[in-house]
């Protein structure tokens, strides 16, 4: 039944193994796909897949977050889990699509950036801090679609950019709901009721303007997402740098509240 | 609401003598967390806050950390109008929200305003760990992004003190947002030419660091300071062991390359002076050494 479908039913859909990862979607959707490796400080992080390919013929810039289907692939895309080499190679890859001028299309699906000592000693909070001032002032179109797990800092520093898309079982949160409840109630068992009361299914956050459109599921789903983009990119590319900037720029701006000029108290 | 207070130079130590601030009964103690000593405001004013028996770092307003680097009487407040309470509406969010209101006497975990530090006017925001841990809601997001953007008008230098457990998980994926908007602020404003500095006070953590807290031109760091994007709990869970002596202080992420600088209380006005002074736009260069002769 369609209307029984409760916020943790999404959590649980959204992280099933069994969901295309963003290998599928680059197979299915970009022609003569080339991978672009390494943050170039050291390190190739396996959890965030970057690279080039034509989409209708147009070259785009890829970069996803990547979860694996065996133990093998788990291990070494760390459960879609990235570190500070992860968002510094997607930072690079960005920079790279700019300079060519070419569209930057990301996928989301991670349950956070990696909480290791590792990611903490190599700037896990400046890098996903870059990556966001990064997307902020690129000056070519940025699509996202979160096709599984939205989790935290992690997704936004792939998902801060034009356009936000969700699957519709798709999940987008500021935190995991069982570390929600946890914070906030002491009660990791809670996640059900947290799941309810964060907002986190695609339905929900269409409503606020956090997402822009929901992308069906089942069969057509590659073609779906194909024509979302499609269209995304019809609507973008035409804009100027400076409209696109402040479009983008207000697409944020405003979950604060209306800009408005700001006036000093009197002293006395 | 204005600090009216007034500094006297003894010794070597800063002198702060209050001679009108609101709400600060006179015999206001403060109850240190390392040690359990009690001091007076007047004490710990004195002390810079510092717990003179242990070293840690004793609960301090806004306005006192204010006091400590702005120029007596010269920090004038933005009133900024947040945005609307509550987002999210989450249970009991409200309540708490406007009992934490009448205890702190402030409107959210954010207060900013213009000041002069030794004469520089500059754009200053201070963030207090007493609301809702110093957490990143859309109020703070709103602020953090209404200053800057204020600062970047009046050509000021901004400096922002940095106390935060992360985003607000009340007004969830509303607070997420904050990291995007206060990061492309504070963007856009260093591209335009304007000097950045962060102070990161203990602790920095999450949304916060992970936003505008690491995008400083320059990031000090107080002493001891907690400082990274997950917490020191969450890490040893997901790792299963225990962390190294002195992870994630403010010492380990200078060794790491994280951060520019420490800044102690004691010499943090003067220091921060010396920073805005190197940090103003050179235009000709060649004029400085025409001035000499
Ligand atoms: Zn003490």
């Amino acid at each position: 039944m369609e209307h029984s479908i409760t916020a943790y039913d999404r959590v649980k859909a959204a992280r099933d193994p069994a969901r295309p990862s963003v290998d599928a979607y680059v197979s299915a959707l970009f022609e003569d796909f080339v991978e672009i490796c390494g943050d170039r400080l050291g390190k190739n992080d396996g959890s965030i897949l970057c690279g080039i390919g034509f989409f209708h013929r147009l070259p785009v810039t890829v970069i996803g977050h990547r979860k694996g289907h065996t133990t093998e692939e788990n291990i070494r895309f760390n459960f879609g889990m990235s570190g500070p080499e992860g968002y510094r190679k997607a930072i690079r890859a960005m920079k790279q699509a700019e300079k060519f001028g070419r569209p930057v299309i990301c996928f989301v699906d991670t349950p956070g950036a990696y909480p290791g000592i590792e990611a903490e000693n190599k700037g896990q909070a400046a890098a996903i801090a870059e990556s966001l001032a990064c997307l902020s002032g690129l000056t070519v179109p940025i699509v996202s679609v979160i096709t599984g797990e939205g989790g935290s800092g992690g997704a936004l520093a792939l998902a801060a950019g034009d356009r936000v898309y969700m699957l519709e079982n798709a999940i987008y949160s500021v935190l995991s709901p069982e570390g929600f409840a946890a914070i906030l109630w002491k009660d990791a068992q809670r996640a059900p009721e947290a799941a309810q009361a964060m907002k986190l299914t695609a339905e929900e956050l269409l409503s606020v303007g956090i997402c822009d459109g929901i992308i069906g599921e089942g069969e057509a789903l590659f073609q779906n997402v194909d024509d979302t983009l499609r269209k995304a990119l019809t609507e973008l590319c035409p804009l100027k740098t400076k409209a696109l900037l402040r479009l983008r720029t207000d697409r944020y701006r405003r979950f604060t509240g209306p800009a408005v000029r700001s006036q000093e108290a009197p002293n006395a | 609401m204005d600090i009216n207070d007034v500094y006297v130079r003894k010794k070597h130590a800063l002198q702060v003598f209050f001679t009108s601030v609101r709400k600060t009964a006179p015999a206001e103690l403060l109850t240190c967390k390392g040690c359990g000593g009690v001091f007076s405001k007047e004490q710990a004013q004195e002390e810079t806050f510092i717990c003179p028996s242990c070293g840690a770092y004793l609960p301090m307003t806004p306005q006192d950390r204010l006091a400590l680097v702005c120029d007596d009487g010269s920090f004038r407040e933005l009133r900024i109008r947040a945005p609307k309470d509550d987002p999210l509406e989450f249970p009991e969010y409200r309540g708490r929200l406007s009992a934490t209101r009448s205890k702190t006497q402030q409107k959210d975990a954010i207060v900013c305003g213009t000041a002069r530090i030794d004469g520089l006017e500059t754009a200053v925001a201070v963030m207090d760990s007493r609301f809702f841990m110093g957490s990143m809601g859309t109020a703070v997001g709103h602020a953090v992004c209404t200053l800057t953007e204020h600062a970047a008008r009046k050509k000021l230098p901004l400096v922002i003190f940095c106390c935060s457990g992360g985003a607000r998980m009340q007004e969830g994926i509303f607070s997420l947002m904050q990291m995007a908007s206060t990061a492309a602020a504070v963007e856009r404003f260093k591209n335009a030419g304007g000097f950045f500095l962060t102070v990161l006070c203990d602790p920095t953590m999450g949304g916060v660091s992970a936003s505008f807290a690491f995008l400083g031109d320059i990031i000090a760091a107080e002493p001891g300071a907690l400082i990274g994007f997950a917490g020191p709990r969450v890490i040893t869970q997901t790792i299963g062991g225990t962390l190294p002596e002195g992870f994630q202080r403010a010492e380990w992420q200078l060794e790491n390359g994280m951060i520019d600088l420490l800044l102690p209380r004691k010499r943090q006005k003067e220091a921060i002076a010396r920073l805005l002074r190197l940090n103003r736009p050179v235009k000709d260069g060649a004029a400085f050494f025409r001035e000499e002769e």
